[in-house]
């Protein structure tokens, strides 16, 4: 019998013997474990640089284990902008919710995508305000309730959610989005293969990618873990598909493949 | 044989392990950890194929798999 | 190597900043600050040096905040209504401890103002850049000359302090061609060096184990520590105080003026000392932290009023000259705003109606 070993292991890119802040069931710690992942794999964690925004994602300032500094709310697309710029050679991605990448900070996340700057974007994605307690955010669902839309979205007062991956596929410069979740196991490790993808193309100088994760907040949405993943899955995927909206280097490698 | 190893403390009993598993090895526990969480246990041991499934579920990356 | 040019203040700065290292800059139009953007998009590529247009000023101080954390020498530069939206990032490097510069042309508020120049951003660049109560060595040249100096050396007290510093000009300074003496270029050695003493916390990649964070804040508590000490700093600065005191020696009428205004003064104490009459100016040249000592030290036997020049209505230094001459004798004010330039006659008038009240 083949000697026992050890198949998978925590990541190095969060600190050991460190429980996250999140709450039960919350996908920030699944994307923060990924990411970890990610750069293990690619042997850059001791050259990663996060960018975080403002809201849960605070939290991850204790739990992960590279160099990290905190953006003013919505600014992390211009601070990682000024980071990249002046280490090039740094792996710089930033961390944003919904609140900071799509409300507060649109003009810098649209900027930086259009400018095509040389970083990458985790963007999550769960429809609410998590850490100011439950209010409505660009990407809140018609119908559901926050704790400033107590009777619920409405699109004549409150519009309709806003559509970041798609938004930024109107742009010229980006170089790889895709939409992923982290509901099951295979859409962790789909996901994982996003991030680390995404960062690759960092590597090599591509230029911008974001990846959007689709995320539950059981919290804030007043859900059961469980049900939470059933209201992800019937609700949130419906309004924001999964899929990859642009891979340049995939397009770049059909092309190359065509021609041979 | 496979085996898992759960780092009981970052449990937060969230059943996703326990959903994810495709052989019903785990389930949440009596127990509870310091931070007052059920926390998920390996119930059926002999039945772990090391498929990974609950450590790449795991939110908190509390779930290390040998095999 | 000094170099002697005829520059325009904008575009000197801008050349004395890159000779001082810095090798990032951010920034957004606004007027009458353009040239110095315009100058760093020219000339920072030679270096080797990057330059963004941000999509906003806080876009562009934000930027600034995310390149000097990684310790290299970084600037920008905005115009009042411009620099009230880089209060966030000012308050964020403060907080965060990040050293860095940046410039204030300042032109005629509040709101969108006039383009015209003004001094009437003195209350925000010294008593309150951001929220938090932090404070920062702020310089305010009276020529192009000492813009260019200033600028050059406010990178060290950025870095030895680890702490924004503010320079605080206006459009005429802005605006207006003299002859300077260009510092010499900062050689790669010497700005490593330099970087030496942020380079631990600077955000670029640490080896597993030496995690580098730059954090504007302390969530898990701590904030009140990090007051204190940073409250320590500014108690230091009292060493770093920089005033000129001009014809004081005799003087019984005192003229109080910072940087253009202080510079039009100086033109009327010399005519006025050509009528007899004893006049002199405190110049304060680092308004924060202020010379409140040369002010509370006047013998207030021989001085007979002080007369505080300033281009802003209300006046916003006599404040602090106030809290410093405790009522021992009146202050009297000549003052312009909103764009309008103080002349030679206004101060003369101003200065001689005073005079002939106290004197």
């Amino acid at each position: 019998m083949a000697e026992e070993r050890k198949v998978y292991s925590r990541t190095k890119g969060i600190l050991p013997d460190t429980v996250s802040g999140f709450c039960p069931g919350c996908m920030h710690s699944t994307v923060h474990k990924i990411v970890g992942e990610a750069a293990e794999e690619l042997g850059q964690l001791d050259n990663l640089v996060r960018v975080e925004g403002v809201g849960c994602c605070g939290l991850g300032q204790f739990y992960v284990s590279c160099d990290e500094t905190i953006a003013a709310h919505g600014r992390a697309g211009a601070v990682a902008t000024g980071i990249k710029r002046s280490s090039p050679n740094s792996l710089v991605y930033t961390y944003q919710g919904d609140g900071d990448l799509a409300a507060i900070g649109l003009a810098e996340t649209l900027s930086a995508a259009n400018r095509g700057e040389n970083f990458t974007v985790i963007f999550i994605n769960n429809g609410i305000y998590g850490m100011t307690g439950g209010q409505l955010a660009p990407t809140t669902l018609v119908g559901m309730k926050s704790t400033t839309t107590p009777l619920g979205r409405k699109a004549e007062e409150h519009g309709y959610p806003l559509h970041i991956c798609e938004i930024i596929n109107q742009l010229t410069a980006p170089y790889y989005i895709e939409r992923v979740s982290c509901d099951t196991p295979q859409h962790v490790i789909a996901a994982r293969k996003a991030i680390k993808k995404a960062f690759q193309y960092q590597l090599e100088g591509r230029g911008y990618s974001i990846i959007e994760v689709v995320t539950s907040c059981p919290t804030n949405w007043g859900l059961d873990t469980l049900s939470s993943l059933n209201f992800l899955r019937e609700k949130m995927f419906a309004e924001y598909p999964l899929g990859v909206f642009r891979d340049r280097g995939k397009e770049t490698a059909d092309d190359s493949s065509a021609k041979v | 044989m496979a085996r898992v190893e759960i780092y009981t403390e970052a449990c937060k009993s969230c059943s996703y392990c326990v959903i994810s598993c495709p052989k019903k090895t785990l389930e949440i526990s009596e127990k509870v950890n310091s931070k007052g969480y059920l926390y998920a246990e390996q119930v059926r041991p002999e039945d772990c194929i090391g498929c990974m499934m609950c450590a790449q579920i795991c939110p908190d990356a509390a779930i290390e798999v040998w095999r | 190597m000094a170099e002697r040019v005829f520059m325009k203040g904008t575009e000197a700065m801008a050349e004395a900043a890159v000779r001082a290292g810095c090798r990032f800059f951010a920034g957004y139009p606004i007027t009458p600050q353009n040239e110095i953007p315009e100058y760093m998009a020219r000339r920072l590529p030679e270096v080797g040096g990057s330059f963004v247009q941000g999509e906003s000023e806080i876009a562009s101080v934000n930027m600034l905040y995310g390149a000097a954390s990684t310790g290299i020498r970084a600037m920008s530069s905005s115009s009042s209504c411009g620099i009230s939206l880089y209060s966030e990032g000012v308050s964020y490097c403060a907080s965060a401890r990040i050293p860095m510069v940046y410039i204030n042309v300042q032109r005629g508020g509040p709101g969108i103002g006039a383009i015209q120049p003004s001094q009437q951003d003195y209350n925000q660049a010294t008593k309150a850049s951001g929220n938090g109560g932090f404070r920062m060595i702020v310089l305010a040249p009276d020529s192009v000359q000492e813009c260019v100096d200033m600028v050059y050396e406010a990178f060290d007290y950025a870095e030895r302090d680890q702490n924004p510093v503010l320079i605080l000009t206006d459009g005429v300074m802005g605006t207006m061609m003299e002859p300077v003496v260009l510092p010499p270029m900062k050689s790669d050695e010497e700005l490593s060096k330099c970087r030496e003493k942020f380079l631990p916390r600077a955000i670029i990649g640490h080896p597993l184990g030496q995690q580098a964070t730059c954090r504007p804040g302390s969530v898990g508590g701590g904030q009140e520590e990090k007051n204190i000490a940073a409250s320590k700093l500014y108690k230091s600065w009292e060493k770093d105080i920089k005033v000129e005191e001009f014809m004081m020696d005799d003087a019984e009428i005192v003229f109080a003026a910072y940087g253009i205004s202080a510079r039009i003064s100086k033109v009327v104490i010399r005519e006025l000392r050509e009528q007899g009459i004893k006049a002199g100016m405190i110049r304060p040249i680092t308004i924060s932290p202020f010379p409140y000592k040369s002010f509370e030290n006047l013998d207030f036997a021989r001085v007979k009023g002080i007369v505080n020049v300033e281009m802003s209505i209300p006046a916003q230094m006599k404040w602090d000259v106030e809290y410093a001459v405790k009522g021992r004798c009146p202050i009297k004010e000549v003052l312009r705003s909103g764009g309008q330039l103080l002349t030679n006659n206004q101060v003369m008038d101003g200065a001689l109606e005073f005079i002939k009240e106290v004197l």
